[in-house]
């Protein structure tokens, strides 16, 4: 295939200025149709030629979709809220750390001004067979050239691999989790459903060619977080809510995590009242350690909690050839997640 | 539409790689087409059957038969219900994710898998080793029966063979689903050696591209023509007039009456009759 990496293919652009209007187009053109948010991981796919929308519709004038606004007794952030205005936004760094930590973590301050939470949430995996346009599973296929041999898969799945082993390259995905993020999609009827955060990344064994839930004519609209794990949700007694994030990548900015860790614990005391763990970059979808959770439910904040968690977070895990380094590296994660940033850093 | 889709390997050659879904609904179509068609057919079909008096003159005369003839012995029962929830199992597991229900199905579609093709040898050696295995094939030798029910089934009343054992219909439709299965078994089984399973270590390399390709092409045209081949089946299974044969699928035996009313004595004989002995009259009996 030709590919001229400068110039961009030919498509229809729409600039629609409601949420109704987008999704009208994006019922005119089901598949074909293209959703643009930041248009960072879009404009790679459209001058590469690997997707190829007759129409492109550009979320950029939809006012609704912007914003951070309170919502019950949490807030609510527009799908097109930018990454700069979220790590900017004075609740979220009072409440929500662990988003900003992760949301700061993402490419670098430029691609921060233009990417969006949607489209960080969203974005498509970033394994290189895939797109480089070849016929795997993922793109319709039936072959995972990253699972053969001689593949070069030192970033790909150690865990739910299901015929394909991309990983999802989403920073604030786990930190959603941990925060028991609620997503906001308006299907192509119109009618608005909440998902939980975890049930809004799909793996490659229930949809293979889908990092998320989104089928043409949806639209994420916004990004609900609950109160129940902001920082001052402890409640009375003494207990806290603490925060725990980490992304490891070759290089300290503008790069892809390896393996990334979310928490959020309420602590009582000493005591792990309660806990919500998730990884990325280990999966095609973030995980959220529902075992370990449970696991560490009521036991000290120790370096015995935190060792018995790791472990626990790595069963079943099936490195590559390339990539079995993520296998401790995960664990490693895990068990700084439980000890907290004290106990490591100490 | 396309039959087929394609992509580019990494050496930018076309492969294949399988059928275009869109033969799902129209295997599907077809299957609902006929049933429609036949269903209409059926409304006015002139079809002769035996006599009523010539029934019952039959059956005065062959009194020495049991009152139930043993149709399908446990073991084949057994298979056949065995079967027909692993073909059920993978054609859920196959189809209801192209239609858009999503759930995790590779596991369940190769285990559904595995079973088929436990059956399948299971019936094979069964076949061969305990039953009459010619009866159910379909050869030059039907000719005589296939001209004779066209004839009754445009309402004339003819004296050619009646079905033996197996009617046409049922051979003819065993031998598209031997085809059918055994395709779908043989390149499902290929196609476990790509994903990974407590079985076979993974090989992406076992075949090339181009005969990976065919495989996949294989077992999708193999799956989207027992969708229509279930269909039909479960239709004929579930008309009224056919509920004699269902049944029997699932007691084993058919009566004295349906046996001479639907068949021929000459091409199903009962092998083993019972000693006369009202006692007894009435057990199921064994035959080919």
């Amino acid at each position: 295939m030709a590919v001229i990496r400068d110039v961009m293919p030919a498509f229809e652009l729409f600039q629609p200025a409601s949420i109704a209007d987008a999704q009208a187009v994006l019922a005119r053109y089901g598949a074909d149709a293209w959703v643009l948010a930041g248009g960072l991981d879009s404009l790679d796919w459209l001058k590469d030629r690997i997707k190829r929308p007759q129409a492109v519709v550009d979320l950029g004038g939809i006012v609704e979709l912007k914003g951070i606004r309170p919502w019950e007794n949490g807030l609510e952030i527009g799908a097109m809220t930018t990454l700069t205005e979220v790590v900017t936004h004075p609740v979220i760094r009072d409440r929500y750390a662990i988003l900003l930590d992760a949301a700061e973590a993402a490419a670098s301050p430029q691609i921060r001004n233009q990417g969006t939470i949607g489209g960080n949430a969203s974005q498509d995996t970033r394994c290189w067979y895939y797109r480089a346009g070849w016929p795997c599973y993922r793109a319709g296929g039936n072959i995972c050239y990253a699972d053969t041999p001689e593949a070069i898969n030192r970033e790909h799945a150690i865990l739910d691999a299901d015929r394909c082993v991309a990983v999802n390259p989403s920073d604030t995905a786990p930190a959603l989790i941990a925060l028991d993020a609620r997503m906001v999609v308006r299907g192509a009827s119109g009618r608005e459903r909440v998902l939980a955060a975890e049930e809004y990344f799909v793996g490659p064994a229930v949809d293979i060619t889908r990092m998320t839930v989104l089928q043409p004519g949806d639209l994420l609209t916004a990004i609900r977080l609950p109160g129940d794990w902001a920082a001052s949700a402890g409640g009375s007694g003494g207990a806290e809510v603490q925060f725990y994030f980490e992304k490891t990548r070759d290089r300290q900015v503008w790069d892809f995590a390896l393996v990334s860790v979310a928490s959020a614990m309420v602590l009582r005391g000493s005591a792990i009242e309660r806990a919500r763990i998730a990884v990325n970059g280990v999966a095609a979808r973030p995980l959220r350690l529902a075992a370990v959770e449970e696991l560490v439910r009521g036991r000290p904040r120790n370096e015995a909690t935190a060792v018995m968690a790791a472990n626990r977070a790595i069963e079943g895990a099936q490195p590559l050839r390339f990539n079995a380094y993520k296998v401790p590296l995960m664990r490693n994660l895990v068990k700084r997640a439980i000890r907290g940033t004290q106990a490591w850093t100490s | 539409m396309d039959l087929l889709t394609w992509g580019r390997n990494p050496w930018d050659q076309p492969i294949l790689t399988h059928i275009s879904w869109d033969l799902l609904w129209a295997s599907l179509f077809a299957g609902l087409a006929f049933l429609a068609a036949h269903a209409s057919y059926m409304l006015f079909s002139a079809h002769r059957k035996r006599r009523a008096e010539e029934t019952d003159a039959l059956e005065a005369a062959r009194g020495d038969l049991p009152a139930r003839i043993q149709r399908h012995s446990m073991p084949a029962r057994l298979f056949h219900w065995v079967m027909a929830a692993a073909m059920f199992a993978l054609l859920v597991t196959a189809f209801l994710p192209i239609a858009g229900i999503r759930f995790p199905w590779v596991v369940w579609h190769w285990t559904a898998g595995l079973v088929l093709t436990a059956s399948i040898l299971f019936h094979v050696v069964h076949t061969v080793v305990w039953l009459d295995f010619w009866s159910i094939w379909v050869g030059p030798r039907d000719l005589p029966e296939l001209k004779a029910e066209a004839l009754r089934e445009f309402g004339h009343d003819v004296s050619g063979p009646r079905p033996g054992k197996y009617p046409l219909g049922n051979r003819l439709y065993h031998l598209a689903i031997v085809v059918t299965a055994l395709t779908v078994v043989a390149s499902g089984l290929f196609m476990m050696v790509r994903v990974r399973t407590p079985f076979f270590t993974r090989n992406p390399y076992l075949l090339g591209d181009s005969m990976w390709g065919l495989t996949y092409v294989a077992h999708g045209l193999a799956g989207v023509s027992l969708v229509g081949l279930v269909i039909a089946h479960v239709y004929f299974a579930s008309r009224p007039e056919k509920w004699w044969i269902t049944k029997s699928m699932v007691v084993g035996w058919i009566t004295r009456r349906q046996y001479l009313e639907h068949h021929d004595p000459d091409r199903w004989a009962i092998d083993e009759l019972p000693t006369p002995n009202p006692a007894t009259s009435n057990s199921a009996t064994s035959n080919s």
